[in-house]
C-alpha cells in the first residue's frame, strides 16, 4: 500500500476536489481554499516522486518549499483583493463581481 | 500498523477535502482545510520528510489557515447568521472533475514509473540547508523578495486610506 501509486491517487483525487471547489464554489475565498487543495496535491506529488525515483538528492522537497512560499504570497494578495472588492461591492460573490464585463 | 496509519491519514485527508468543497459553511470548510493539511504532514512523514512536515504544519496551517479564517470573518456582515456560500452547476462540476479524476487514474497506472532502489536519505534538513545556499540560492534569493513584495503589496492593498 506503501508505494508511489497509492501517493499519485491521492494527490490525483486531492486535484480534481479542488477543480470541483475551483468550478462549483461562488464565494472567493472558498475558491481560494479549492486553489490550496490543488497546490497541495502537487506538493504530494513531487515529494512522492523524490522519494520512490531512487534519488539520492532532495530537489523534490526544495521544489515543495518554493510552491509552500508561494502559496504563502498567493494567499495574503488573494485576501487583500477579496477584501477590496468586499469593501467596494458588498459581497464576495464572484458572479456579482462583473463590472468589467463589456 | 503502519499500513493501518496511512489508511486512516489518506481516508482523513480524502474526506476532509471533500468537506472543504461542499460544505455549505464557510468556516466549516476552513475547519475541514485544517484536517487536510494536518493529514498532508502526515503523508509527508510517511515519505520521510519530516523537515516539510514541520514546514507545512507552520506555514500552512499557522500562516495560511489563519489568514483564509481572518478572510471569512471580514468579508461576512454581522448580521447575516450562517456564513453561507452557494453552489452553483454541481452536477457540471462534478461531471468535468470526474472525468479529470479517471483520466488521471488512467495515467497513473498505465505509466511505466522509473522506480529506484529504495534509498532513502534519513536526514533532510541538513542537505535542505546545503542545496538552498549552494545550487539553489539564486531562486532561494529571487523568492524571498517575491514573498516581501507580496506582503508590502497585500498590506497597502488592505489598508485604510
Amino acid at each position: 500500500m506503501n508505494s508511489l501509486e497509492s501517493y499519485l491517487v491521492i494527490s490525483s483525487i486531492l486535484f480534481s476536489l479542488g477543480i470541483f471547489g475551483i468550478v462549483t464554489r461562488r464565494n472567493a475565498i472558498a475558491i481560494l481554499m479549492g486553489i490550496e487543495l490543488i497546490l497541495n496535491s502537487a506538493n504530494i506529488n513531487f515529494v512522492a516522486f523524490n522519494r520512490f525515483g531512487g534519488m539520492q538528492k532532495l530537489d523534490g522537497h526544495i521544489f515543495t518549499i518554493f510552491v509552500i512560499v508561494l502559496a504563502a504570497a498567493e494567499a495574503a494578495v488573494a485576501l487583500a483583493i477579496i477584501i477590496n472588492l468586499f469593501k467596494n461591492a458588498g459581497s464576495v460573490d464572484v458572479d456579482e463581481a462583473n463590472t468589467l464585463k463589456g | 500498523m503502519g499500513e493501518l496509519v496511512f489508511l486512516g491519514i489518506a481516508l482523513l485527508v480524502i474526506f476532509s477535502a471533500i468537506a472543504v468543497v461542499i460544505s455549505p459553511n464557510l468556516v466549516h470548510s476552513a475547519v475541514a482545510l485544517l484536517f487536510t493539511l494536518f493529514g498532508v504532514a502526515g503523508l509527508y512523514i510517511f515519505l520521510y520528510a519530516d523537515f516539510l512536515a514541520a514546514t507545512q504544519v507552520v506555514v500552512y496551517v499557522g500562516g495560511i489557515l489563519v489568514l483564509i479564517i481572518f478572510g471569512v470573518m471580514l468579508t461576512n456582515k454581522i448580521d447575516t447568521p450562517s456564513i453561507a456560500s452557494s453552489s452553483s452547476n454541481q452536477l457540471i462540476g462534478a461531471f468535468v472533475s470526474l472525468l479529470l479524476f479517471a483520466f488521471q487514474l488512467g495515467v497513473i497506472f498505465k505509466t511505466n514509473w522509473p522506480v529506484g532502489d529504495g534509498t532513502v536519505v534519513e536526514d533532510t534538513v541538513r542537505p535542505i540547508g546545503r542545496m538552498l545556499l549552494t545550487e539553489y540560492l539564486l531562486p532561494f534569493e529571487v523568492v524571498s523578495i517575491l514573498l516581501l513584495g507580496a506582503l508590502i503589496g497585500a498590506a497597502t492593498l488592505s489598508r485604510k486610506d
